[in-house]
C-alpha cells in the first residue's frame, strides 16, 4: 500500500508534482499513466525518498521510505536500468545490494534465474543489451521479495518477447497479493496489464479509476458517413442536435447520434449512403483526449 | 523463458526479516570496492610505485653518499629516502577515494545505492571505513616494505636507520596513517563535488599545486601557509626530523584529521539534504 497526501515537488520555478494525493492498493497492477514530463518519475523518486517533497508526504506500508528498517524487503524498485556501475559483474551488482539489506547470498542466484540472466551472471554490466539491463534491474527489485513493487517504464527498449515476459511478471506479482505500481506513457500497454489507473498530467492527478470504468466513461462513439450529399446530411444531423465534423470531401463524423439514427435520418430524406460505420474511440484516443491540456511539448500545425 | 515463480510464498507468507544494520552496509561496500577494476589498479600503483620509488631513491642516495658534502651528510635521512614513494602513492589513493563514490554519481549507481540504503549517512560512513581500512593495511605494508628494502640497499654504502631509532618507527608507520586520512578526505571530497574529474582536480590542487605556489611566496607568508596546509601538516608525521616552520608530527597529523573531519561533515550534510 502506497499513500500520498498533498504531494508537491518544485525544482526552482517549475512544479513537477502538484498536490498529488492517491493510494495504490495491493492485489492489482496499478498503471501510472501520463504523457512525457507529467511527473511520473518525480513521484516515484519521492516515494523512494530519493527526492524530498516540497510539501506533503508519501508513505509505504504506513511509513516514510527513509524510516523503513529494511527497505529492499518492503519495496522493490526499478527506476533506471542504467543506474549501475558498468564495470561490475551482474552477480556482484546484485550481491552488494543484497548484502546492504542483509539478504542471503543464495537469493542472488534465485533472482538471476527468475529473470533468465544466470548465464551472464559473471559478465560486466556495461556489455549488456538494453533488454538484459532491464532484466538485471528487475532482478534487483525482486531481491528482497518485497510486498510493494515500483517500476518506471519497464517495457522501454524490450523486444516483443521481453515485453510479454514483463507483462506476465507484473500480473503474477499482483496476483500474489503484492502492490504493483507501473508507469507508462502508453495507454495501450496499461490496458493489457493494469487493473487500476492513476492518470497524471502536468503534475496533477487527472483520473484515479479502474480500467473498465475508464474505458466505459471515456470511449465516445461516433459515426463515420460517406455520402455524395454529405453536406446536406450534416445540416440535417445538426438540426437533430448532433455534432458534425467534416473530414474529407463527402465524408463526415457525427457524434451524438448512433448509426441507426443516422441511417433513418438519411432514408427519410432520400440521401444515399456509401459508408455508414460506427466508430468507437480507442483507449489511446481517450487517453489523449483526457491529457491533451497537459501535454508538455505539443507539435502544432500538423493534422492527423 | 523462465516461468514467473517469484517466491515460493506470497508476500503474506514471507519469513520475518531483521532490520538492516550498519555491518550489512559495510559488507555491501566491501563487495562494491573489490568488484571494480579501478580498485585493483590504484592499489597496485600504490604498492609498486610506493616501494619501487623508495628503493630507487635510496639506492641513488647511498651511492652518492661518499662524494657528498659534510653538510648534506649531516642531514642524511635514510628513512626519508626509503619513504619517497609515499608521495606518489598518495595520488593513487586520492584517485581511488574519489572514484569509489564519484563513479556512483557518474554512472547513476548512487540512486540505486541510496534506494537500498536510504539512511545515507550509513553509506558514506561505510565507504569511508572500508576504504580507510583497506588503505591502512596496504599503506602500512607499503611503508614498511619500502623502509626495509631501502635500508637494505643503503646498507654498506652509508649509515642506515633502524626502527628502534628515535622517531623512525613513528615516521614509517605514519605513512599508512597519512594515506588513510587522505583516503577518507578523498571520499568526502568526491561526495561533496559529485563529479569525479572535478574532485580529482581539487585534490591534486590541494596535494601538489597549492603547496608549489606557496613555495613562491615570501617567507613571512609562506611559513604559516606550509605549516598549517592540511596535507603538508599531515605529512609531518612521516618525517623523522623536525624541520623549521613545521608542526610537531602528531600536531600536524591532527590538523589534517581535523580538516578531513570538517570536509566529511559538510559532505554528510549535503548528502542528506540534496536530492539524489
Amino acid at each position: 500500500m502506497i499513500e500520498a497526501h498533498g504531494l508537491v515537488k518544485r525544482y526552482g520555478s517549475t512544479t513537477a508534482v502538484n498536490d498529488l494525493s492517491f493510494s495504490v492498493r495491493p492485489g492489482t497492477v496499478t498503471g501510472f499513466l501520463g504523457p512525457n514530463g507529467a511527473g511520473k518519475t518525480t513521484t516515484m523518486r519521492l516515494i523512494l525518498g530519493l527526492d524530498a517533497p516540497t510539501r506533503g508526504s508519501v508513505t509505504v506500508g504506513g511509513r516514510g521510505y527513509r524510516d523503513l528498517p529494511s527497505p529492499m524487503r518492503e519495496v522493490g524498485a526499478l527506476l533506471d536500468a542504467r543506474a549501475l556501475h558498468g564495470g561490475r559483474r551482474a552477480r556482484d551488482h546484485l550481491l552488494c545490494l543484497a548484502q546492504s539489506n542483509g539478504i542471503a547470498r543464495r537469493r542472488v542466484d534465485e533472482v538471476l534465474s527468475i529473470v533468465g540472466l544466470e548465464d551472464v551472471a559473471r559478465r560486466r554490466a556495461k556489455g549488456f543489451s538494453q533488454g538484459m539491463g532491464q532484466r538485471l534491474g528487475i532482478a534487483a527489485a525482486l531481491l528482497g521479495d518485497p510486498a510493494v513493487l515500483i517500476f518506471d517504464e519497464p517495457v522501454n527498449g524490450l523486444d516483443p518477447d521481453g515485453i510479454h515476459w514483463v507483462r506476465t511478471l507484473m500480473r503474477a506479482l499482483a496476483a500474489e497479493g503484492r502492490t504493483v505500481l507501473v508507469s507508462s506513457h502508453l495507454m495501450s500497454e496499461m490496458a493489457l496489464t493494469a487493473g487500476h489507473l492513476l492518470v497524471i498530467g502536468k503534475g496533477r492527478l487527472i483520473a484515479d479509476t479502474s480500467v473498465e470504468e475508464f474505458t466505459r466513461s471515456s470511449s465516445r462513439q461516433s459515426v463515420h458517413v460517406r455520402s455524395p450529399r454529405a453536406a446536406e446530411l450534416a445540416a440535417r444531423c445538426r438540426q437533430a442536435g448532433a455534432t458534425v465534423r467534416a473530414t474529407d470531401p463527402g465524408v463526415i463524423e457525427i457524434t451524438g447520434m448512433d448509426s441507426a439514427e443516422v441511417g433513418r435520418l438519411a432514408a427519410a430524406h432520400g440521401i444515399a449512403l456509401s459508408e455508414l460505420i460506427p466508430v468507437r474511440a480507442s483507449l489511446e484516443e481517450a487517453f489523449m483526449e483526457l491529457t491533451k491540456d497537459s501535454v508538455e511539448y505539443q507539435a502544432t500545425g500538423v493534422t492527423r | 523463458m523462465t516461468g514467473a515463480t517469484i517466491a515460493s510464498a506470497g508476500p503474506d507468507q514471507r519469513a520475518a526479516f531483521r532490520p538492516a544494520t550498519f555491518p550489512d552496509v559495510l559488507r555491501s561496500e566491501w563487495t562494491k570496492l573489490r568488484s571494480v577494476r579501478s580498485t585493483f589498479w590504484a592499489l597496485t600503483v600504490t604498492v609498486v610505485l610506493g616501494i619501487g620509488l623508495g628503493t630507487a631513491v635510496s639506492a641513488a642516495a647511498a651511492h652518492g653518499y661518499a662524494r657528498s658534502s659534510a653538510s648534506s651528510k649531516l642531514s642524511w635521512d635514510p628513512t626519508g629516502y626509503s619513504q619517497t614513494g609515499v608521495a606518489i602513492a598518495s595520488l593513487a589513493i586520492a584517485v581511488l577515494g574519489v572514484l569509489c563514490i564519484g563513479s556512483e554519481y557518474s554512472s547513476g549507481m548512487i540512486r540505486t545505492s541510496l534506494t537500498a540504503v536510504p539512511k545515507r549517512g550509513r553509506v558514506l560512513a561505510a565507504k569511508s571505513l572500508v576504504l580507510g581500512s583497506v588503505t591502512f593495511v596496504v599503506g602500512e605494508a607499503t611503508g614498511f616494505a619500502a623502509f626495509f628494502a631501502g635500508q637494505a640497499l643503503i646498507s654498506g654504502h652509508a649509515p642506515t636507520a633502524a626502527l628502534g631509532d628515535p622517531g623512525v618507527a613513528r615516521a614509517v608507520a605514519g605513512a599508512g596513517l597519512y594515506l588513510t586520512a587522505l583516503a577518507v578526505l578523498s571520499v568526502a571530497a568526491g561526495t561533496l563535488l559529485r563529479h569525479p574529474a572535478a574532485a580529482i582536480a581539487c585534490l591534486m590542487a590541494v596535494l601538489l599545486v597549492l603547496p608549489g605556489i606557496a613555495q613562491a611566496l615570501p617567507d613571512s607568508w609562506r611559513n604559516p601557509v606550509t605549516e598549517f596546509w592540511p596535507t603538508l601538516a599531515g605529512g609531518d608525521l612521516t618525517s623523522v626530523h623536525h624541520a623549521a616552520h613545521t608542526l610537531p608530527p602528531w600536531d600536524g597529523f591532527g590538523v589534517m584529521c581535523l580538516f578531513t573531519a570538517i570536509v566529511y561533515a559538510i559532505a554528510l550534510t549535503l548528502l542528506n539534504r540534496r536530492d539524489a
